[in-house]
């Protein structure tokens, strides 16, 4: 449950002030699907940040599960990203050093998860996403699609409640960006929030909820 | 995040910057092998001094004739006096002091030695039986200088001497010429090298009494006295100054010194020395230290998206900043040992050049330099690691 109170984020500009979020209000229900549109600069990012724990709000209230979140300290605030929410990036940000493997099993690692653990889990993630014969191979010999389907199981190691997307599909071509939706789709249907922000009126419009942003505030919210 | 996962994540990154790493190792060798090298250097050169110190004879106590210091002088120099010689009769009063076990009175000269057709200058010394025990010489074959009879015409030459004047080997028992005096060969010294400046080899011994008339003087070149004991050193030293003051009319002119204050002089100058190439090649570590920390702050600048990442996906602030510790752990570690190898590799090579230098490096200074690696690559760490762990998750994910 995601429960956000007259949320303003306001960013400096020299002297300009930029109100990305203008006093939001939004309730979103475990288990929902939903999109978030926009034209660009209307705030969807920062929606999204506010609601992973990326970013805080100026002012107003956040309540994540039942507790507020507003005033947490930097480093619950980590422990809450790691434990109850998954992003998943337009670019992908996996580590270019690291195996596909070791990307998905970065989150187990940073969770203190014990080795045995970690690899059953990483085992099962390349098995549910069609990525066990690219195990051991680095980001830049995949494909984006491949890539994208890496960034999804690192996003899901931890069973996160959320799965936060923004522009999942952005880099990818329309046949591979359906796929990659369909994977969320999926996981959705296992029964995460599922919230994506998209220019796509067509990938948009097969959210459940469709949320459309202007000017840091919500104009449309239609099921 | 525990610490061995740390290490290990942060070893994988090392090995895959291999080029920035190995720069970074590179200068950390260094600077550590040049602080073993040039430490081993140093107290090589320590430990020769003292070695041809101590090679000179036990509870040593060296008189020679004049004052050696330098404020106020010899009281006497004013007037345009002289400082009074040195006598056997000197040498004879200080040999009586109870704190003395045995005394050499030492004259030196260059004389014409020939033998079996062959003629050249060498070096003599003239001394008593007592030289051989108290310079800890020893003989290769015959007899020294026999006690009681200083007065006969004996010869003891240097080993190389022998074998240069009598290549057939019977040495003892020829009979030589030195300058216009006839002697007799009673002994040959074992060969033992270079001494304080006298190579032992190269040299003749006789008795002090022909010597003397050899060289047409009767004043003495040093007395060298041996105290009974470790302890009575000092006290032997005043006593042997208070004699001598008495029998040179309450004057203080001649120099005492003892082989433990000379060396306790050269080893304190020496170990200076080494302290202080050490501290200088540390200067090359705390310049290596600068690289770390300029390359880990491009590292940070670099893997700003990668920071922003691992924060998104849940890394507190600490796990951050202990991945770029242990990333300067690492090549500090790796640039400590390998400098430690190569050091100790440089002081084998220095020691097989210079077999006489016993170019070991001291155990403090290769602990001293593999600390200040690690040191000074932790403390490189600390503010680019801070850096990173401060960076903003969003901004950092778009990178700026
Ligand atoms: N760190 C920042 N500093 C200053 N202004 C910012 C910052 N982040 C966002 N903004 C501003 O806040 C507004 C909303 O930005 P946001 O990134 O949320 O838009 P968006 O809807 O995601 O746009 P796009 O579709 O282009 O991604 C924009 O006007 C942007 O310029
Ligand atoms: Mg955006």
């Amino acid at each position: 449950m995601i429960r956000l109170a007259e949320i303003t984020r306001v960013f400096h500009m020299g002297d300009q002030e930029v109100r990305a979020l203008n006093n939001i209000s939004i309730d979103i229900a475990s288990g929902e699907y939903v999109s978030i549109m926009g034209p660009s600069g209307s705030g969807k990012s920062t929606l999204l940040n506010v609601i992973g724990l990326l970013d805080r709000s100026d002012s107003g209230h956040y309540e994540l599960d039942g507790t507020d979140v507003t005033d947490l300290s930097e480093n619950e605030r980590a422990r809450v990203r790691r434990e109850k929410i998954g992003f998943v990036f337009q670019s992908f940000h996996l580590v270019p050093r690291l195996t596909a493997a070791e990307n998905i099993g970065l989150p187990l690692i940073l969770g203190g998860i014990d080795p045995a653990e970690r690899k059953s889990r990483v085992d099962a993630a390349l098995d549910a996403f069609d990525l066990r014969d690219r195990a051991h191979h680095r980001p830049a010999e995949l494909s984006g699609g491949q890539r994208q389907r890496v960034a999804i199981a690192r996003a899901t190691i931890m069973r996160p409640t959320a799965l936060l997307a923004d522009e999942p599909t952005g880099n990818l071509d329309h046949r591979i960006g359906a796929e990659v939706m369909a994977l969320l789709e999926g996981l959705h249907h296992a029964g995460t929030t599922l919230i994506v922000v998209t220019h796509d009126r067509e990938l948009g419009a097969r959210a459940h909820r469709h949320i459309g942003m202007r000017d840091g505030e919500i104009v449309a919210d239609e099921t | 995040m525990t610490p061995l996962d740390t290490l290990k994540l942060s070893f994988s990154t090392v090995v895959s910057y291999r080029t920035r790493s190995l720069l970074i190792v590179l200068a950390m060798a260094l600077g550590v092998a040049a602080v073993v090298v040039l430490t081993a250097l140093g107290d090589g050169a320590r430990r020769y001094v003292v070695g041809q110190f101590s090679s000179l004879g036990t509870n040593l106590v060296i008189v020679l004739p004049g004052r050696a210091e330098t404020s106020g002088g010899f009281p006497g120099a004013a007037l345009g006096q002289t400082p009074r010689d040195l006598t056997l009769e000197d040498a004879r009063f200080v040999g009586q002091l109870p704190q003395v076990r045995r005394y050499a009175p030492l004259n030196v000269g260059v004389a014409e030695l020939t033998a079996g057709g062959r003629l050249r200058e060498v070096t003599v010394l003239g001394s008593t039986a007592e030289l051989l025990p108290i310079r800890s010489m020893k003989l290769a074959q015959g007899s020294f200088l026999a006690h009681g009879s200083e007065r006969s015409a004996q010869i003891v030459l240097g080993s190389a001497l022998a074998r240069e004047f009598f290549p057939d080997g019977t040495v003892v028992g020829q009979r030589i010429r030195l300058g216009d005096s006839r002697f007799l060969v009673s002994g040959v010294l074992a060969s033992q090298g270079e001494s304080m400046g006298f190579n032992t080899d190269e040299i003749a011994i006789i008795p002090i009494d022909y010597a003397q008339e050899l060289f047409n003087t009767e004043s003495l070149f040093r007395i060298l006295v041996e105290a009974k004991s470790r302890n009575a050193i000092e006290s032997a030293k005043a006593a042997i100054t208070h004699v001598l003051k008495l029998r040179h009319d309450g004057e203080e002119d001649v120099t005492v010194i003892t082989q433990d204050a000379v060396l306790a002089t050269f080893d304190r100058i020496l170990r200076a020395l080494t302290l202080g190439v050490a501290g200088i090649a540390a200067i090359s570590l705390a310049v290596a230290g600068i690289l770390v920390m300029n390359v880990m702050l491009v590292a940070v600048a670099q893997r700003t998206s990668e920071i922003g990442l691992l924060k998104a996906i849940g890394a507190p602030a600490a796990d951050i900043r202990r991945l770029f510790f242990a990333e300067a752990l690492w090549l500090s570690l790796a640039g400590g040992a390998i400098g430690f190898a190569l050091g100790h590799f440089g002081a084998w090579m220095i020691r097989l050049a210079y077999p006489l230098l016993p170019a070991w490096p001291p155990t403090w200074a290769s602990v001293a330099g593999v600390a200040t690696a690690l040191l000074t690559g932790i403390l490189a760490s600390l503010l680019p690691a801070a850096r990173a762990a401060k960076l903003d998750p969003v901004l950092a994910l778009s990178g700026k």
